[in-house]
């Protein structure tokens, strides 16, 4: 075990994907995420690694791209307006199956918005922002250690599956300094021999690409596509439960949200009010398993969202029915308070 | 024990780093802590303000809707951060730049003057030292050695000849306030 330190979500996710052994950054300068690429500057060269700052996020994204290709751990990382350009290239390292790390400190929008805090690119995470039929695995760390843990097991998963990966946190996330201890890397060892481009000597010639105009082609691929996507869904599942046994009411809520309403579940407990969480830690693959199981004895879930209601669509559609639905909600980089939540909460009990 | 601590005051007063030196100084006595500053609009002369939750319990929210400290520099912070204290819970105001006293009578108010206690020491910049050593004594939670300790390891080289300054300054503001 490493020794304790207190460091911002944003170094901490920098400093577990060197230690992971991603050697090429690529990134281009946006707030709430610039200690990402400024740590990588500092740090990346002098051990061993490739930092460069793109002319923009399109850049980046596809110099990760090129990276991939020849087998080397990429990473890029940006904010929402910047993660929008990104898509394309998201698009593209799915259909071409290549692994890649992204991270997403996101903040308010649409547009150029602010620099607050924001969960409102949780459709854009989770419903493929980029074009085509795709998935990917999204981790939602609600505190920095948990940043640091994922970002390490981000590299694994998207080695494993070959495809992209996404870590989703807000402007919090990426602020605030916690104390934490660097777990060792998995060293989890990937053979991408058959595949990568570079050194051909004495084996035959690769192609990496997402085009084929022959019948059919593009449709199988989507088929094996398809195959890998289920196989994530089953295996990569991440969902944390607290104090859900004899809920009344449950809140769904990731990230931030999730630790706001952590707080609101201690005090109501305290005041002898029933309350519990559960927390997505993968909001896709989205564990409606164990939603739906809750939602078969709880009546009411309670979902917290810093937007408008994203993530409550995935709720009600593992709900089924089951439950009723409320919602506590604020966009354009809004906080919610935890007296509100309570209030409402409270109303909800009454009702 | 928990301590939901908002430091404020105008940039350039040493807002963060006072936040920055307890959140360390917190982590060392193995507390559980959060930091959260305001950030990207920092610039001297603006506003600035940040929170440090100190706790034996892991930390839920980092964002503190209520603090049970409040630690104001100047007076706009005061206005602004006076009405989200806890009922209970502890004022420390800068009274070498805030003349006027807190209207609220359900918590517990205290002023020091820290600009002329570091000007004394002959380093007006020092008054957040000053403010920091107020705060230990009414939290009494994170004891003196350990932030002395903690300066040293977490100062940059430049500042490394002025903990003892810095110290001293720390000491006065300790004996300033009784809890």
């Amino acid at each position: 075990m490493g020794e304790k330190q207190l460091m911002k979500g944003n170094e901490a996710i920098a400093e577990a994907a060197i230690r992971a052994g991603m050697t090429c950054y690529f990134g281009y300068p946006i707030t709430p995420q610039n200690e990402i690429p400024a740590y990588m500057a500092k740090h990346l060269p002098k051990r061993g690694g490739t930092f460069i700052q793109a002319e923009s996020e399109i850049a980046a994204i596809n110099m990760v791209y090129g990276a991939a290709c020849t087998g080397a751990r990429a990473m890029t990382s940006s904010s929402s307006p910047g993660i929008s350009l990104k898509q394309e290239g998201i698009s593209y390292l799915v259909g071409a199956r290549l692994p890649a790390v992204i991270v997403n400190i996101a903040r308010g929008g649409p547009g150029l918005g602010n620099i607050a805090p924001s969960q409102a690119d949780y459709f854009q995470a989770v419903k493929g922002g980029g074009h085509g039929d795709y998935h990917m695995v999204v981790y939602t760390p609600e505190t920095v250690q948990e940043a640091a843990d994922l970002t390490m097991k981000a590299f694994d998963v998207a080695d494993e599956y070959r495809n992209p990966v996404l870590i989703l946190g807000d402007a919090i996330l990426g602020q605030m300094m916690e104390p934490l201890i660097f777990k060792e890397p998995s060293g989890r060892k990937f053979d991408k021999s058959s595949w990568i481009l570079g050194n051909r000597k004495g084996r035959k010639s690769h192609l990496i690409n997402s085009l084929s105009l022959s019948e059919g082609v593009v449709e199988q691929w989507n088929w094996e596509l398809k195959k890998k996507f289920d196989l994530m869904a089953g295996k990569e599942t991440m969902v944390e439960e607290y104090m859900t046994e004899d809920a009344d009411v449950i809140f769904v809520a990731y990230g931030t949200s999730a630790r706001i309403c952590r707080s609101v579940v201690n005090q109501a407990r305290k005041q002898g009010i029933r309350t519990g969480l559960i927390r997505p830690i993968t909001v896709w693959p989205f564990p409606s398993e164990t939603i739906a199981g809750r939602a078969k004895k709880t009546k009411h879930f309670f979902v917290v969202e810093m937007s408008l209601g994203q993530m409550i669509e995935d709720v009600r559609l593992a709900v089924l029915g089951n439950a009723t639905i409320h919602f506590h909600g604020r966009p354009g980089g809004g906080v919610p308070a935890e007296p509100d939540i309570m209030k409402q909460l409270k109303e909800i009990l009454q009702s | 024990m928990e301590h939901k601590i908002i430091f404020a005051g105008f940039g350039g007063q040493g807002v963060i780093s006072m936040g920055t030196l307890m959140a360390y100084s917190a982590m060392a006595e193995n507390k559980n802590v959060t930091f959260y500053p305001a950030y990207g609009i920092a610039m001297r002369g603006g506003t600035a303000n940040c929170s440090v939750i100190i706790s034996d319990e892991p930390v839920a929210s980092p964002v503190i809707a209520c603090p049970n400290v409040l630690v104001v520099m100047n007076e706009p912070s005061l206005d602004l951060f006076t009405a989200k204290l806890q009922e209970g819970g502890a004022l420390l105001a800068n009274s070498s730049l805030i003349r006027k006293k807190a209207e609220r009578k359900d918590i517990r108010s205290y002023y020091i003057p820290v600009n002329d206690i570091a000007e004394e020491l002959g380093n007006g910049k020092m008054a957040n030292m000053a403010m920091t050593g107020a705060l230990l004594k009414i939290m009494n939670t994170v004891s003196l050695e350990t932030v002395f300790q903690t300066m040293k390891k977490t100062f940059s080289p430049k500042l490394l000849k002025a903990v003892d300054i810095n110290r001293e300054a720390m000491q006065k503001g300790f004996d300033a306030v009784q809890p």
